[in-house]
């Protein structure tokens, strides 16, 4: 379980977030939804540990994010993966040493476990043998972003977090991609955090969904509970309303 | 005047900030090469980048330089009938001054630039991100290897500038200017002491690290998109020749 509790954030005077309280329960997807700029990857941002909060707390399994340096939050760190909004992957290395990169730094094993690991989760992402050479500029959108899924994954993670997956992507890919978080969630029962506002799409992977609005989490619950809440910020944004959208 | 007196104040702010953000950038990057896990590779794969890749430009440079003094050197030392002294001219100006910090320049110019282009764009695209949540500590994985290559190299490369810059002295001086082979070098070796050439070592490794620094702080803390890493990058040349001119005055008086 992932809990928050009044975290907040300012940028330059600016407070982006604004006493944030939440919990992610244990092998569940969830799902923080809100307009663009409003926080959702400051917010993941947090509990993976890149940005420090003004204040509050974020507790994962009851341990305190805070309290964890050096080695401990090095471990820490090997219990999650990450899939970046642009895929993040490394320029100088190719498709296969990117996928192997986290086996070869954090693991003992040997080049041929690598090479089987690293296979199979590009057969697990539906990408061929031959893109294991070609480097990231070679790579559509879609490519890099299950090539980005299958880094993320390979240590067999037990938190996943997910900034944007679809972003930018056509609505075929798009659905590749949630039915590839699917699948995995399903695979391996991992606890999820994703920040996107592709909807409707995202109701049909998230257990549970929350609306970040103004620095604050202004309504969750499951898929079904978000849409029909009766808060008429969150049924303006799910659809789509231009007046909300600038406001 | 209140307003020029609090942007003083806010620049000097600024600039105290930025030296001590440096030197503690410095000092992790040095610190975390002494702590596993090591990454032989790494270091060479960076050597090949800054060093081996900067050699042709810094052979080009060397002669040029050492083509040049030798012409205007000839010309001066002629007016004092002294033209034997030309080789120990070239030689002492390339050893103590012109080898370290053209070599410097140029590297800067072209490894530096390109090591904080690189940088930004890892810090752009979320890249620097990806490996701490890794839990791959990105000062250790990209920037140590650099700074380490960089204090190796340069120094490599301030040698084959020398050596090249000599070489051009000769071609010009000898072989066009008609000084005798032998006085050119028998005067560069009289005059020439360990002295100056420890001298010449200490800048270069001074200057290698120091343009490294510059260069992989400033892509570390890029910010704001392409824009910003062009800016990095503009601002690693022109501070890396400021710090290497700098430095160099420093360092010459030291050994003066």
């Amino acid at each position: 379980m992932i809990k928050i509790v009044n975290l907040t954030k300012s940028f330059a005077g600016h407070k982006v977030l604004d006493g944030i309280n939440l919990e992610m329960p244990t092998g569940q997807i969830t799902v923080v939804i809100g307009k663009s700029g409003v926080g959702k990857s400051v917010l993941l941002k947090h509990i993976i540990g890149l940005l420090k909060p003004d204040s509050g707390q974020i507790f994962v399994d009851g341990q305190d994010m805070s309290l964890l340096k050096g080695r401990q939050l090095r471990q820490f760190k090997r219990r999650f993966g990450v899939l970046f909004q642009g895929g993040a992957l490394f320029d100088s290395l190719n498709v296969f040493e990117n996928i192997a990169f986290p086996l070869r730094e954090k693991t003992r094993l040997t080049e041929a476990e690598i090479a089987k690991r690293v296979r199979e989760r590009l057969v697990q992402m539906s990408l061929t043998s031959e893109v294991e050479t070609k480097f990231p500029d070679e790579l559509s959108g879609g490519m890099k972003k299950r090539v980005a899924l299958a880094r993320a994954m390979i240590q067999e993670p037990e938190i996943m977090f997910y900034d944007e997956p679809v972003t930018g992507l056509d609505p075929p890919m798009t659905n590749t991609v949630f039915h590839l978080i699917t699948k995995t969630h399903q695979e391996s029962g991992y606890t999820a955090l994703m920040v996107s506002h592709d909807l409707p799409e995202v109701f049909s992977v998230a257990h549970q969904v929350a609306m970040l609005h103004k620095g604050r989490i202004i309504a969750a619950g499951t898929s079904e509970e978000i849409q029909n809440h009766p808060d008429p910020m969150v049924q303006s944004f799910i659809r789509g309303e231009v007046d909300f959208l600038e406001g | 005047m209140a307003n020029l007196v609090r942007q003083l104040g806010q620049r000097s702010l600024n600039f105290v900030r930025e030296a001590g953000g440096m030197i503690i950038f410095l000092l992790e990057g040095l610190g975390l090469a002494l702590v596993p896990p090591f990454r032989p590779r790494r270091l060479l794969q960076e050597i090949y980048q800054i060093g081996v890749k900067s050699t042709l430009i810094v052979m080009l440079t060397g002669a040029f330089t050492g083509m040049v003094m030798a012409l205007q050197g000839f010309y001066t030392l002629k007016q004092y009938g002294s033209e034997g002294a030309l080789g120990s001219a070239v030689a002492l100006s390339l050893i103590r001054e012109m080898g370290p910090v053209l070599t410097g320049i140029m590297v800067s110019a072209r490894a530096g630039s390109a090591v904080t282009a690189e940088i930004g764009i890892m810090r752009i695209t979320e890249q620097l991100d990806a490996m701490d949540t890794m839990a791959v500590n990105p000062i250790q994985y990209v920037v140590m290897p650099k700074l380490l290559a960089g204090v190796i190299a340069v120094p490599f490369l301030t040698a084959i500038f020398d050596v090249v810059g000599i070489l051009g002295g000769y071609l010009v001086g000898v072989i066009l200017l008609g000084v005798s082979s032998g006085s050119y070098f028998s005067s560069m070796v009289r005059s020439v002491v360990p002295l100056d050439v420890y001298g010449g070592i200490v800048k270069s490794l001074v200057f290698g690290l120091t343009i490294i620094l510059v260069a992989c702080y400033k892509g570390y803390y890029t910010q704001h998109g392409a824009e910003g890493v062009s800016k990095a990058t503009n601002q690693t040349v022109v501070l890396s020749a400021v710090l290497i001119l700098a430095w160099d005055y420093v360092l010459t008086s030291f050994f003066m």
